[in-house]
């Protein structure tokens, strides 16, 4: 067992949060095809709530905090709550699109000792990006925002969201990013907007072309290990919890709802009405999601792909049932071993790794 | 023999857990779990209390061990935890506080 899962399990054995995600605002200055988020701002929390909150963060045990959006950039007091959150000693991860780091902000960046900085591109060609964010001159920007912070030694993970624009190029943005100094990392994943508005899914990437990137060893490593059979169904396996969201980790909107994870916007309570950990301990909604157990899902208990499957219950939750299947999940696993959920259910087991 | 101090990087992120401390270096994102005694150590390693100080508080005051033969591990381990860039040494008071 690694000593990041040993923190994990001692966390979880503890109830402890150990990663929070904090959306600090939904505005932002792209407007990406794929995103989930309504970018107005409804109330978003000033600097002295957050404050306080990443106070209560601390003392809950919070070890690892994501500062998100929307684009973080367009918060004026962004330098102030970052460096709030390092007097805090959390390890802070942000999130960007990169097009608005200058010389001085990443001089600031380079300063506070970040664990990372994670940046969305989506594609090396600019007509392929710059159509995505619908914001002319875009990747060129972000681009030059990258390098800044790679001259100044901060570390940066390129994400690549995969959809069917931009597929063909993530040779292209694995490239780049070698050039940039940063690491790379794919996205399939596209989720329903938090309105529940399900148009942003038929964007994403089909079966057969996630079968593909599933078998190039460029993208996922060893492709015998990522694409391997699901193990045998035992009682261990039945009583995995699905993921980490509301065991070990949630989310906090720039209006202090708090969630279980961002990809899972059932209400839990709210940090302008009530205390962090009274929600995180308390709340029915937080409860019920860390009472489910494999066992507990209807459909997927009984699918082979069960010990194995990467099933969002955040997404479950969005198509109707956060014990349901999510179907997005379905189709990973399918792409992955060659085998459908609805042959899962039957009581052979005939995988067969293409 | 010259007191030593020792202060908390400011490179690094943070956090108990379960009477154990948590600790990532920002330098190459290593992770680090510090047990009981070195999380005592790493907590009161202020910049201006010598080690000896910090060992008779928080290590002798604790446990039965002689008071030379824990400063002899605390001074490993603090050496050890400089290496890492998780804290810095001295043979003088630090001028700036710690986090």
């Amino acid at each position: 067992m690694s000593l990041m899962q040993e923190i994990s399990s001692r966390a979880l054995t503890l109830g402890v949060p150990l990663s929070v995600h904090l959306d600090l605002t939904y505005r932002c200055n792209e407007h990406c095809i794929h995103c989930y988020l309504d970018h107005e701002d409804h109330g978003e929390m000033n600097t002295a709530e957050i404050k306080d909150v990443l106070d209560q963060l601390a003392a809950a045990g919070v070890f690892f905090l994501v500062f998100s959006g929307g684009e973080i950039f367009l918060r004026t007091d962004l330098f102030e709550l970052i460096e709030y959150a390092r007097s805090l000693m959390f390890c802070v991860k942000l999130k960007t699109n990169g097009s608005m780091i200058g010389d001085k902000e990443a001089d600031c960046l380079s300063r506070l000792h970040l664990s990372c900085v994670q940046a969305s591109i989506y594609s090396h060609r600019a007509e392929v990006h710059d159509e995505i964010t619908k914001l002319p001159g875009s990747l060129e920007r972000s681009i030059a925002g990258i390098r800044r912070l790679r001259d100044r030694g901060v570390k940066v993970i390129i994400t690549n969201v995969l959809m069917q624009r931009n597929l063909g190029d993530y040779a292209g943005v694995k490239t780049l990013a070698q050039q940039l100094g940063a690491e790379y990392t794919i996205d399939p994943t596209i989720t329903p907007k938090m309105s529940g508005d399900r148009s942003t899914m038929q964007l994403g990437i089909g079966s057969e072309d996630l079968k593909s990137v599933f078998r190039n060893s460029e993208l996922v490593g060893k492709v015998s290990e990522f694409c391997a059979p699901p193990p045998a169904i035992d009682q261990a396996v039945l009583d995995e919890i699905p993921c980490s969201a509301g065991h070990t980790a949630c989310y906090v909107s720039p209006y202090g709802d708090v969630y279980p994870c961002v990809q899972f916007p059932l209400p839990s309570g709210n940090l302008r009405k009530q205390k962090f950990l009274e929600i995180w301990r308390h709340s029915t909604e937080m409860n019920e999601v860390r009472s489910i157990r494999a066992r507990d899902l209807p459909i997927c208990s009984t699918c082979l792909h069960v010990g194995a499957c990467t099933r969002c219950p955040g997404l479950a939750y969005m198509e109707g049932n956060m014990r349901g299947r999510s179907l997005a999940d379905c189709e990973k696993s399918y792409a992955r071993t060659g085998i459908s959920a609805d042959e899962s259910t039957h009581e052979d087991f005939p995988i067969a790794v293409d | 023999m010259n007191p030593i101090y020792v202060a908390r990087s400011s490179e690094v992120a943070a956090r108990m857990l379960g009477g154990e401390t948590m600790i990532m270096s920002a330098r190459d994102s290593t992770l680090f779990s510090l047990n009981e005694t070195a999380s005592a150590i790493w907590q009161a390693a202020d910049g201006h209390t010598p080690l000896s100080e910090i060992v008779a508080r928080t290590v002798c005051a604790e446990y039965d061990v002689e008071t030379e033969e824990a400063l002899q591990h605390a001074e490993e381990l603090v050496r050890e935890l400089a290496s890492r860039g998780i804290l810095r040494i001295s043979d003088q008071p630090f001028t700036e506080q710690a986090q």
